[in-house]
């Protein structure tokens, strides 16, 4: 029950409270970049999703067992980018073959976030942060679902911005980080919050 | 700490060999194998992707084509050339596609009709046409606010005193245009044609005339006149069946409004 709690607090508090986009200011790239529609949001939402939990559950292994042993912490970095680039890489090869559809959907996001930040960053906070494997997997699950919801949110707000008179000085980029950082201090209310639900 | 390194290089070698390696192993194998023909037959086509072919852009058509599943001479911005030259690819007798123009059938300029209500709201013809279809006194006439001329990809149409005018040399017949007007004024018409039919009122003649000076009353004057059976009235309005036309050009002088006109497209 206890550990069930700590997933759940996991969860939780990566999803809302360290929201990676909102709160901690990774990925800021595709957010900005790939949410002026909200089908092309949910598609990189996805994608970074299922890229983050597949980075994870890969790294977090290296890690404990090939890096650490060895003394070789310090090329966690290194290390990280070179297997997360090739492993996004054979899924996306692997998607192409065997499903050609979803490689529609997802295939165009694939490269992009082939080294984001926000997937590097999961992977990296998880070791320093000291989770095991299973609680490694919780956590990027809930980057992943809270990215989706900064990127499906964000892109809702967007397509208002697009329909609305913007003064001419802010069009553009400047609105959209405006937006941006209101949608951010909105998030920041949530500190807090998880910890006091299961105290 | 040279032995630091060392450690390092022989930890990463491994690792970046491995995944190179697996890199290759995966995309030899899982390769995915491209069609060629769909390719070859990619290269020949305009990539204007209107989707006139109604295929989802040159990409899905030259697909479609290699898979057998299209004809290949559907392709109206190519034209006969492209038909021709895929025929000679793909080893197969193409008949050279229809060469049409889209048309505007509406006269009613500044001159003919007038306004029945001031329109402020977006400037777009769909827009304009859902409140009490349109600002015009003519239910059925082009709108002018120029939806087709911001779809043309080839910059045919223009409005001018009040309605759209496409310019046949640019038209390459797609069709786009035809489908975002709400009125459904604009028509493909062949390119041989030599009279059109310049009104879309579907009113009774006489309030038809009082919309605009230049609608077709429904007199059934041009029906009459024509040896060939191509123009019937429906719905109080002419229509003429291109493949029975003749291009004699006698409905166009005993219309008694001037709604039927002679037309030259540039032939293309």
């Amino acid at each position: 029950m206890e550990t069930f709690k700590t997933l759940i607090v996991i969860l939780l508090s990566s999803v809302f409270v360290n929201n990676y986009v909102l709160a901690r200011f990774l990925g800021i790239c595709p957010f900005l970049g790939v949410s002026k529609k909200i089908d092309q949001a949910t598609g990189m939402g996805v994608s970074v999703t299922v890229v983050m939990l597949l980075a994870t559950a890969v790294t977090w292994p290296i890690q404990h067992f090939l890096l650490d042993p060895f003394g070789l912490g310090y090329m966690q970095t290194l290390v990280f980018i070179l297997v997360i680039a090739s492993l996004v890489q054979m899924v996306e090869i692997l998607l192409k073959r065997f499903s050609p559809a979803l490689h529609k959907g997802l295939g165009v996001y694939l490269p992009l976030i082939t080294t984001n930040c926000a997937v590097l960053g999961v992977s990296i906070n998880n070791i320093t942060d000291g989770y095991n494997f299973v609680e490694s997997v919780v956590s990027s699950l809930g980057c992943g679902l809270g990215f989706l919801l900064a990127m499906v949110l964000f892109s809702g707000i967007r397509s208002r911005i697009d329909e609305s008179k913007v003064p001419v000085p802010f069009r553009g980029l400047a609105v959209t980080l405006i937006a941006a950082s209101f949608i951010s201090l909105s998030f920041m209310g949530f500190a807090g919050i998880v910890d006091a639900l299961f105290a | 700490m040279g032995q630091d390194i060392v450690t390092a290089l022989l930890a990463i070698i491994p690792i970046g060999l491995i995944l190179g390696l697996a890199l290759a192993f995966f995309s030899i194998k899982f390769a995915v194998k491209e069609n060629t023909k769909a390719k070859a037959v990619r290269t020949l086509l305009p990539s204007a992707n209107c989707g006139a072919c109604g295929f989802k852009g040159c990409d899905d058509y030259a697909l479609a084509v290699a898979e057998g599943r299209a004809e290949a001479n559907l392709c109206v911005p190519g034209g006969g050339e492209t038909a021709e030259n895929i025929g000679a690819l793909l080893g197969v007798k193409v008949e050279p596609p229809k060469s049409v123009a889209a048309f505007v059938h509406c006269n009613g300029n500044c001159e003919a009709t007038g306004k029945k209500a001031v329109y402020e709201g977006i400037s777009s013809c769909r827009a304009a046409a859902m409140l009490y279809s349109g600002p015009g006194a003519c239910a059925f006439s082009c709108i002018g606010l120029g939806d087709c001329a911001e779809k043309c990809p080839h910059n045919a149409i223009c409005v001018k005193d009040g309605i759209a005018h496409v310019d046949a040399t640019k038209c390459v017949g797609c069709g786009i245009c035809q489908s975002v007007c709400p009125h459904n004024v604009i028509s493909m018409v062949p390119r041989k044609a030599s009279t059109a039919v310049m009104c879309n009122n579907k009113d009774k003649g006489a309030d038809a005339r009082k919309a605009c000076k230049n609608a077709c009353i429904g007199c059934k004057k041009c029906e009459k006149t024509c040896k060939n059976g191509a123009i019937t009235v429906e719905n109080n309005l002419a229509r003429i069946d291109y493949s029975k036309c003749n291009a004699c050009g006698a409905c166009a002088d005993a219309c008694p409004t001037g709604c039927l006109k002679k037309v030259n497209f540039i032939k293309k």
